[in-house]
C-alpha cells in the first residue's frame, strides 16, 4: 500500500497523526505459505491426539463393562485413534518435506541448519541472552530466529522423525513380520532392540520429548508475540509477518 | 555312512508300529504348518535318510530345555528322538559318564565330521578364561569350540544359548555370552524360550532332518514357523484387550473372569513365540491361560527389561526406579515450572521498562 493509497483509505477516519504513522509502517512479508500453515495445524492436532491416546495405550483407562467384550471396542478405538493420527502425522511429514523442496526458502528452515555459518552461532548466543533478560531489545527476524530454528530441528525434525520411524516399526508388528511395512521398518528392532519392549519404551520417552516441546513452543510463541518486534501467532494463521517498528535489525 | 541307521529303523527297533510312525509324521507336518502332501515326504525322509547325529552339550544353564524336550507331546516321538540323540552324546541324559562319555563325544565328532548337528543348551562364561563353567575338567567354552569346529549347523536351545538369559543379566559377573558371539563361522539357529516349547524343539529337529536344510529364520535367527507371531496376536484373551477390560489386581473379579493381563505387565505384545497356539504340556495350557502374564522369555535380554509386572517398566539408566512416565513427567514439570518462572520475570521486566519510559517522558 503506497502512502497515497493510505491517505485515501484513512481520509475521513478519526485518526490522530500517531495512528497514521503506525499504519504507514505496517509492512508485511509473506513467510509461511498455505501448505506450511495447513501442515502446522494438522500436525498440532495429530500430535495432541497422539500424546493423549499414546499415554492411554501405556496406561489404559480403568476397565469398564459396557457390553460383551466382542461388542465393546474401547481400547480398540483408542489404539485406532492413535494409529490414524500417526498415519496423518507421517504422511503430513512427507508432504512437509516435499514442500521444503518446492516451497519458498522459509519452508527449508526446518530441515537445514546453517551450522557452518559463524553468524548463526553468534545469533543463537544473542537469543540465549535475550531469553536470560541480558538483552534489552530483541532482533527482528523474517523467518525463525536461529535459536528457534535449532529447537525446531531438534524437537520436530529429529523428534517427530524418530516417533514416526519407531511408531511405524511398532505398527508393522501388528501387521505381521511378513508385511511390507515390517520389511521397511523391521531394522528398527535390530538397531534399538532387538527386544521390542525397548522400542516401546523409547517411543514412550519420545512422547515426553514432544510434550516438552509443546510447552516451550506455545509459551515462547505467545511471549514473542507480546514482547518481540514482530508478529508470531498470527503469522502461522495468515502467513504474513508484520513488524512493530521501522528500526533496522 | 551307509551303515548308519535311519530314524525309521530306530523307531521300529524301539517297538513302534508303522501306524504310530505315520501318525507321528502327520502330526509333525501339522506342527510345521505343512500341507498333508508333506506327510509322505516326511515319512520317506525318516525311512531313507541316515539319521543326523546330534551332539548336545550343556554350558551355564538349568537344564529346563532338556526337561521341556523330554515332554514333547507326541508320546512316542519323544522317546524316539530322545534315545536317538542319547545314542551319540548328551552328558545329562546319556547312560555313560566320565571318560566313557567324553570318548563317545570324540568318537562321534571323528566319525561324522561335518555331518552332525551341535545342539547347545546354556552358554559359555568368558570371564576368568571360562573357569566359571567346567565340563569334563575343562572350561566349557573350549568344549564348545571343539564340538563346533566340525558341526554342520548349531542349534542354540533356549534363552541361555540364544541370548544369555539370567546369567547374562546385568551385571553379568561371569560374562556369560550367547553362542553366536563365540562361534561365528557356522549357521546358527536360535530356539529361544525359558525353556522353549517341547514341540517347537522336536519340530525344528524334524524339519532339519526332513528337508536337509535350516528352516526359514526371522530377523534374529529364530525359526519363522514358530517365532513369527506375537503371543498377543493369537492370545485367546485378546477380545478383552480390545474391549479395554483388564485385570487390575491379582485377586480382583476381573482376574477371575479371565480379562486381559496387559496392565499386570504381560509381555505378550512384545514377545514372539508359539505359546498361545501350541501351548504347553500336551496343549494343556500356557502362562496367560493360567492367569499369569507372559514374561517375554523368548526375547533378547528379557531379564533386563524391568519388572515382569509393570506395563511401562523401570529405566535402570536413571539409577533410581523410574519409568518413562515418571521421567517424562518430571522433565515436563521442570520445563513447565521454568516456563512459568520465565513468564513471571518477563512480565516484571516489561512492567519495569514501562515505568522507566513513562518516567523518562515525564
Amino acid at each position: 500500500m503506497s502512502d497515497a493509497d493510505l491517505d485515501t483509505a484513512l481520509k475521513g477516519a478519526h485518526a490522530d497523526p500517531e495512528d497514521l504513522a503506525s499504519a504507514a509502517r505496517q509492512t508485511s512479508v509473506y513467510v509461511y505459505e498455505a501448505p506450511v500453515r495447513i501442515w502446522h495445524w494438522i500436525n498440532a492436532a495429530a500430535i495432541l491426539v497422539l500424546c493423549v491416546t499414546g499415554y492411554l495405550i501405556g496406561a489404559p483407562p480403568p476397565s469398564m463393562q459396557i457390553a460383551e467384550a466382542t461388542h465393546q471396542f474401547v481400547f480398540g478405538f483408542i489404539r485406532f485413534a492413535h494409529f490414524a493420527a500417526g498415519w496423518i502425522l507421517a504422511i503430513g511429514f512427507l508432504g512437509r518435506i516435499y514442500w521444503a523442496i518446492f516451497g519458498n526458502h522459509h519452508a527449508r528452515q526446518l530441515f537445514i541448519l546453517p551450522l557452518w555459518k559463524r553468524d548463526f552461532w553468534r545469533e543463537i548466543w544473542f537469543e540465549v541472552k535475550w531469553y536470560l533478560f541480558l538483552e534489552k531489545e530483541p532482533k527482528k527476524y523474517v523467518g525463525h530466529n536461529p535459536l528457534a530454528q535449532l529447537a525446531m530441528f531438534g524437537f520436530i525434525t529429529l523428534g517427530v522423525s524418530f516417533m514416526i520411524v519407531t511408531g511405524l516399526a511398532l505398527y508393522s508388528e501388528g501387521l505381521g513380520v511378513d508385511s511390507t511395512l515390517y520389511a521397511l521398518f523391521g531394522w528398527v528392532f535390530t538397531l534399538l532392540g532387538p527386544n521390542p519392549h525397548v522400542v516401546h519404551t523409547l517411543h514412550h520417552l519420545g512422547m515426553w520429548w514432544i510434550v516438552i516441546f509443546m510447552i516451550v513452543h506455545i509459551y515462547v510463541a505467545i511471549r514473542e508475540d507480546i514482547m518481540s518486534r514482530q508478529s508470531i501467532v498470527s503469522t502461522m494463521i495468515s502467513g504474513h509477518r508484520t513488524f512493530k517498528d521501522d528500526r533496522p535489525d | 555312512m551307509s551303515q548308519i541307521e535311519t530314524f525309521y529303523d530306530v523307531m521300529r527297533r524301539q517297538g513302534i508300529t508303522r501306524r504310530s510312525f505315520m501318525k507321528y509324521c502327520a502330526l509333525t507336518a501339522a506342527a510345521l504348518g505343512l500341507s498333508p502332501a508333506f506327510v509322505p515326504r516326511i515319512a520317506h525322509a525318516m525311512e531313507t535318510k541316515p539319521r543326523t547325529p546330534v551332539i548336545w552339550v550343556h554350558g551355564l544353564e538349568c537344564t529346563c530345555c532338556s526337561e521341556s524336550f523330554i515332554r514333547s507331546a507326541h508320546p512316542l516321538a519323544k522317546d524316539v528322538v530322545l534315545s536317538m540323540i542319547s545314542l551319540d552324546y548328551d552328558d545329562t541324559l546319556m547312560a555313560a559318564a566320565g571318560h566313557a562319555a567324553e570318548a563317545a563325544m570324540r568318537d562321534t565328532i571323528e566319525r561324522y565330521k561335518g555331518n552332525y548337528i551341535l545342539a547347545v543348551e546354556g552358554n559359555p562364561p568368558l570371564n576368568e578364561d571360562g573357569m566359571f563353567c567346567i565340563s569334563g575338567g575343562k572350561p566349557f567354552v573350549e568344549k564348545l569350540r571343539y564340538a563346533a569346529r566340525d558341526a554342520k549347523a548349531i542349534i542354540s536351545w533356549g534363552a541361555c544359548a540364544s541370548y544369555g538369559c539370567v546369567q547374562a543379566a546385568k551385571p553379568n559377573p561371569t560374562r556369560a555370552t550367547p553362542v553366536h558371539q563365540v562361534i561365528t563361522d557356522k549357521p546358527i539357529i536360535k530356539v529361544p524360550g525359558c525353556p522353549p516349547i517341547a514341540e517347537v524343539m522336536t519340530g525344528v529337529i524334524t524339519y532339519m532332518l526332513t528337508f536337509d536344510r535350516l528352516p526359514t529364520l526371522d530377523r534374529q535367527g529364530r525359526p519363522a514357523m514358530f517365532y513369527s507371531q506375537r503371543i498377543h496376536d493369537k492370545c485367546y484373551r485378546r477380545p478383552h484387550f480390545d474391549a479395554g477390560q483388564f485385570v487390575e489386581a491379582w485377586d480382583d473379579e476381573n482376574a477371575r473372569k479371565g480379562y486381559c493381563l496387559y496392565k499386570m505387565g504381560c509381555k505378550g505384545p512384545t514377545t514372539y513365540n508359539a505359546c498361545s497356539t501350541v501351548r504347553w504340556n500336551d496343549g494343556v495350557s500356557f502362562p496367560i491361560q493360567s492367569g499369569h502374564g507372559c514374561i517375554g522369555c523368548s526375547e533378547d535380554g528379557f531379564w533386563d527389561q524391568g519388572s515382569f509386572y509393570d506395563r511401562v517398566t523401570d529405566l535402570t539408566q536413571f539409577g533410581v526406579e523410574a519409568n518413562a512416565d515418571k521421567v517424562g513427567l518430571a522433565a515436563a514439570g521442570v520445563v513447565g515450572a521454568g516456563v512459568a518462572a520465565h513468564a513471571a520475570i518477563s512480565a516484571l521486566k516489561a512492567a519495569q521498562k514501562k515505568t522507566q519510559s513513562s518516567k523518562e517522558e515525564a
